[in-house]
């Protein structure tokens, strides 16, 4: 550990002292902070992979479906069914404050209150795949608004988290015990300065005893 | 307000189209790219995007990732789940807990 460039003086080391005492303080609310991120990350985390992996399932079906409805219709006419769509989604946009991380929070806002009002198109000339292409995904729609949610609110904790165990780290490992020996070098520096007054009082003490009294 | 796109391939974005969200069927890897910015840009909180078009603009959408708007959300296309969103998950525990946790 390297001992801070400062002058073994008392004015040095008071402050050093209160210097300390704030890296200590500071130390264990950035502790606590990690620990309770890491909660909570640990809980969204759970969410998020059992929410992917229902979305993808969904999709995936999704994706079958199309598969199949391209391949009994012709792809204009498919193009054209899904060309105009009735519904139209907007996101209103806020905030939660989870730990001084700012994660979104989205709400859906849809222009039909009807969630079967989704069908842009006559059932005449199209498949009955597309159907259940388009109603998985409006099936799946909320869990996907939700996985964008939490999957952003992962990533923001999970840069928090690493940059508060930096801190942490940087406190525990370098600055509080640069503290503590810079701290140390000065006590042993002062507390010498004492003794060595002390022995050379003692000296001229002595010198002058003998001068004057003729002592041995 | 807050708008939602898709982007990818014409056969796996096109039901997306009937549930309201704003679909973008691009796949160069530049217009991708692009296309992310200008979205980011403007009023789009959220963007699905399918995993072969994520792959191509993977710089692009990890410089978003500490952004708090917008949320880039993979999803599996048409050809099947290539497990890139998994992953990503994977890369964001590893990053906080500092090793893959979840891996088994």
């Amino acid at each position: 550990m390297a001992r801070l460039n400062v002058n073994p003086t008392r004015m040095e080391l008071t402050k050093l002292k209160k210097k300390l005492s704030s890296a200590r303080r500071g130390h264990k609310l950035l502790k606590d902070k990690r620990d309770e991120l890491m909660r909570q990350f640990m809980i969204m985390i759970k969410e998020n992979r059992q929410l992917r992996s229902e979305v993808e399932a969904a999709i995936s079906q999704a994706n079958r479906y199309m598969a199949v409805a391209g391949s009994v219709m012709q792809r204009e006419v498919l193009e054209t069914a899904l060309m105009l769509p009735k519904q139209e989604v907007e996101l209103d946009v806020s905030t939660k404050n989870v730990m001084s991380v700012n994660i979104p929070v989205f709400s859906p806002k849809y222009r039909t209150s009807d969630s079967n009002d989704i069908y842009s198109y006559g059932t005449a000339f199209t498949s009955i795949d597309l159907d259940g292409a388009v109603s998985a995904l409006s099936d799946i729609f909320p869990k996907m608004i939700r996985l964008a949610e939490v999957e952003k609110a992962c990533q923001l904790m999970a840069d928090e988290i690493e940059k508060t165990r930096r801190r942490v780290n940087a406190l525990e490992h370098i600055m509080i015990p640069d503290y503590e020996e810079t701290i140390k070098y000065i006590t042993m520096k002062l507390s010498e300065n004492e003794r060595s007054t002390t022995t050379s009082l003692m000296k001229v003490k002595d010198m002058v005893l003998k001068q004057s009294h003729n002592f041995t | 307000m807050y708008k939602a796109a898709v982007i990818g391939d014409t056969a796996s974005v096109s039901g997306f189209a009937a549930l309201g969200l704003t679909v973008f069927r691009e796949t160069g890897p530049e217009r991708i790219k692009k296309l992310i910015s200008r979205l980011a840009a403007r009023e789009f909180a959220v963007i699905y995007i399918t995993e072969p078009a994520a792959a191509m603009a993977a710089d692009t959408i990890k410089k978003y990732r500490e952004e708090p708007l917008p949320a880039i959300v993979l999803i599996p296309a048409i050809e099947g789940n290539t497990g890139e969103g998994m992953k990503a998950l994977h890369e964001a525990v590893e990053k906080a807990v500092g090793s893959d946790i979840l891996k088994n």
